[in-house]
């Protein structure tokens, strides 16, 4: 690689992507080549910084002077004041929103700034799509430990010692389960790669395979090392065509470099990975589904024993760890277990990478040391909620998650604190509502999704969210009875307690965490017959309040339907036979004047 | 099926005759063809050597695959978490009146399919609509019908 004098990180990852970040390099790329500045100034396309919020963004090193919201017309001027004279361009930088004040430098951003980097080191800082960036950064140098200067036992005593837990949601040490798989005999032993990101509003794996495809493969490759594994697969959902294009790059190269493939680095040990595209179903992320779905079956799981460490895929020992997990791998060997224990709480060790996203200013990806507290979290990294409305309630762990509210948000992020709460850690998807969120209409969204999500397989989770779902709408619509709320109660222990997988087991928890903490809310809905947060369009009247309505005609402009009638000056009216009653012109009133 | 028949050989000579290959082989078909046609289910469930119910089984159990001709474009709004707190529902049934028909469905002259998926992970964005390959921030029905007709005008 020759050197040049700047380096410009301008990032790839979907988000920014969608955002413009093409049309942005195509011009400054241009702009470059212009000024003759091609020699000494390097444009590299990385994987998610994990900012989306203010994309496209790009950091310049050796500065680390971080730029958001990059269109081709700033290009001229970012090349002539900051690429020639020198000069950081003010109005690109990123704006404080608290103090309003500029921040040039990236670690500067509280942003980043609370952030601890493991599993996302390199995000930002190479070409994905480059083994040598991903080399230089001390890449595949555990893989090199791993399979020249240690045995099997220590891999696995290393990994134990780290306290790493599953980060797929379940939490279970990996280290032991490397243990019982390496522990069975067989002829093969597979090793899974679990990138059936299936949770909405989790996106962590899918931006690491993004940004830094090759600490995937290295985890593989060690713990393949560690059980006797030859053959590996990594299931990818299909929804993530970028994650899919990078992952197939990085194996053929890392083929060509001998770092897949037989006698691996001279070291006598085989080892090769393949990529499955997950064909789209929820319940696969859950271990024995992917594996029959790999099998060429419907994904639906089996009960376990005989867990897959000893009969797995294709009935062979078979260890699975998710995206995350294995991207902490590489470095927990290069460095020690200790080092990586260090960080964290008791009971839960080192990072964790959350996706927040929802009613927050800094939506985008984080990696956070266990113990920080959610508030810190969603308020000094995240940036707190927008348009000056008020938080209400964060949803942690994905559909089967639960809602936390706002007394709570000091509990330290750690598996079994969040637990205790009600919710699960999950696989990392931070949700973050404000005031004007309906919490039974969000239980009823997670329960359709679930319920939609449910294979089948067993009876508990296929009927029994279906009654749930069917009880939480009918609630939405008005009709809700007062015994509703204890069937759903006595439903959802009995779901929870005769499910056959994690799904069923934990498909309740939306239900059971909102009437824990919003019990007020469902019942202004049954017995008031009253949605307090304006979600739940049965229980509106679709009318304009006079008082509270400024005449501003926001409403007007959003109706579908042309059902407002409005004219400068005036109150505007609902012509309720028009009314499709779409909600449109809830969201659209900045004055909370639509009753 | 004679549009999907040369495809199929060329699924065909790809794979070796084994179940584990089926859910490729279908997708595959599924990826150039936009569907999968009962002619190519059978010969693709004989060449994978498993009875013809289980290619539907598997078939109908994900979300990816499709029996039904689909249209020239394809959209596809996200209805994950973010989306749905953002409104991503209502652009559903918006689109649902305009093009008259429902989610899942194509529209009759076969130029819309219109999809919802559980979530494309670019939450930033939300609520996020696809159009082809084209991803839409912040999306709105002026915004949509923008896209529509670009796509219809390609």
């Amino acid at each position: 690689m020759n050197q040049a004098r700047l380096e410009l990180m301008l990032c790839g990852g979907t988000g920014c992507r969608a955002s413009g970040s093409h049309p942005f390099k195509d011009a400054l790329a241009a702009e470059i080549t212009r000024r003759e500045l091609d020699g000494e100034i390097r444009i590299v396309e990385t994987g998610c910084n994990g900012f989306c919020a203010v994309g496209p963004v790009m950091l310049v090193l050796p500065e680390d002077v971080f730029y958001q919201k990059l269109r081709p017309e700033d290009v001229p001027e970012l090349v002539e004041e900051h690429l020639i004279k020198g000069k950081v361009v003010e109005r690109l930088l990123y704006k404080d929103p608290g103090t309003k004040k500029r921040i040039p430098l990236m670690h500067d951003i509280p942003f980043f700034s609370n952030q601890m980097f493991w599993a996302m080191r390199n995000k930002g800082y190479i070409d994905p799509e480059k083994i040598d960036e991903y080399i230089a950064r001390d890449g595949y140098f555990g893989a090199a430990r791993a399979l020249t200067e240690m045995s099997p036992e220590m891999i696995i005593e290393e990994v134990k010692t780290s306290g790493l837990r599953g980060r797929g949601g379940a939490g279970f040490p990996a280290g032991v389960k490397w243990e019982f798989a390496s522990k069975t005999q067989s002829d093969i032993k597979y090793t899974l790669c679990n990138a059936d990101e299936g949770d909405p509003g989790a996106f962590m794996d899918r931006s690491i395979l993004e940004a830094d495809p090759h600490a995937v493969l290295e985890g593989m490759i060690i713990a393949a090392r560690a059980i006797g594994s030859s053959k590996g697969y990594i299931y990818c959902r299909t929804e993530y065509p970028l994650a899919l294009a990078r992952l197939g790059l990085a194996i053929k190269q890392a083929r060509e470099y001998g770092l897949l493939g037989k006698d691996i680095l001279g070291s006598g040990f085989d080892f090769d990975v393949e990529i499955y595209q997950g064909a789209g179903a929820f319940v696969c992320g859950e271990e024995t589904a992917l594996m029959r779905s790999i099998e060429g079956r419907r994904g639906m799981p089996r009960p376990r024993p005989p867990f897959p460490a000893h009969k797995g895929l294709f009935n062979k020992p078979t260890v699975l760890n998710n995206v995350e997990t294995l991207a902490n791998v590489g470095q927990i060997i290069l460095h020690g277990g200790e080092r990586y224990a260090s960080v964290g709480t008791e009971t839960s060790k080192g990072t964790k990478v959350f996706a927040i996203s929802g009613d927050v200013n800094n939506i985008g990806l984080v990696e956070v040391p266990m113990g920080i507290t959610l508030r810190k979290m969603i308020f000094e990294i995240g940036g707190g909620i927008p348009k000056k409305r008020k938080f209400k309630a964060v949803q942690l762990g994905g559909p089967s998650g639960g809602c936390i509210p706002e007394h709570l948000l000091d509990t330290p992020v750690d598996f079994e604190e969040i637990a205790k709460v009600g919710a699960i850690m999950g696989s990392g998807g931070v949700i973050v509502m404000d005031d004007q969120t309906c919490m039974v209409d969000m239980a009823r969204f997670f329960m359709d999704f679930i319920q939609e999500e449910s294979c089948g397989k067993c009876t508990p989770c296929r009927e029994g969210t279906r009654r749930i779902l069917q009880i939480v709408e009918r609630i939405c619509e008005g009709h809700g009875v007062p015994e509703d709320i204890e069937t759903l109660e006595e439903l959802s222990v009995v779901i929870k307690n005769s499910s056959l997988c994690g799904l069923g087991q934990t498909a309740p928890n939306p239900v059971l965490s909102t009437l824990r903490y919003f019990r007020e809310e469902y019942d202004a809905h049954v017995y008031e017959k009253r949605c307090p947060a304006k979600r739940c369009a049965a229980l509106l009247d679709f009318k304009v309040n006079e008082d509270k309505c400024t005449k501003c005609g926001l409403c007007y402009k959003a109706c579908p339907v042309d059902a407002i009638v409005w004219k400068k000056k005036e109150v505007a009216f609902i012509d309720q036979e028009k009314c499709i009653q779409c909600l449109s012109c809830f969201s659209a009133c900045k004055f909370d004047a639509i009753d | 099926m004679l549009q999907q028949a040369e495809i199929l050989e060329s699924v065909l000579e790809r794979y070796p005759s084994k179940p584990e290959y089926l859910i490729f082989m279908l997708q595959d078909i599924q990826a150039d063809c936009g569907y999968i046609a009962p002619e190519s289910m059978e010969i693709i469930c004989e060449h994978a050597n498993v009875p013809i119910t289980q290619g539907y089984s598997v078939a109908t159990f994900y979300q990816s695959f499709r029996l039904e001709p689909q249209g020239e474009h394809e959209i596809k709004v996200c209805l994950g978490t973010a989306c749905h707190l953002k409104g991503g529902e209502r652009l559903v049934e918006n689109l649902e009146r305009k093009l008259d028909i429902h989610r899942g469905e194509t529209t009759e002259d076969m130029m819309f399919t219109l999809n919802t998926v559980n979530c494309l992970g670019a939450c930033a964005m939300a609520p996020v609509a696809v159009v082809d390959d084209e991803y839409i921030s912040s999306t709105t029905p002026a915004k949509l019908d923008k896209s529509l007709k670009a796509a219809q005008q390609q």
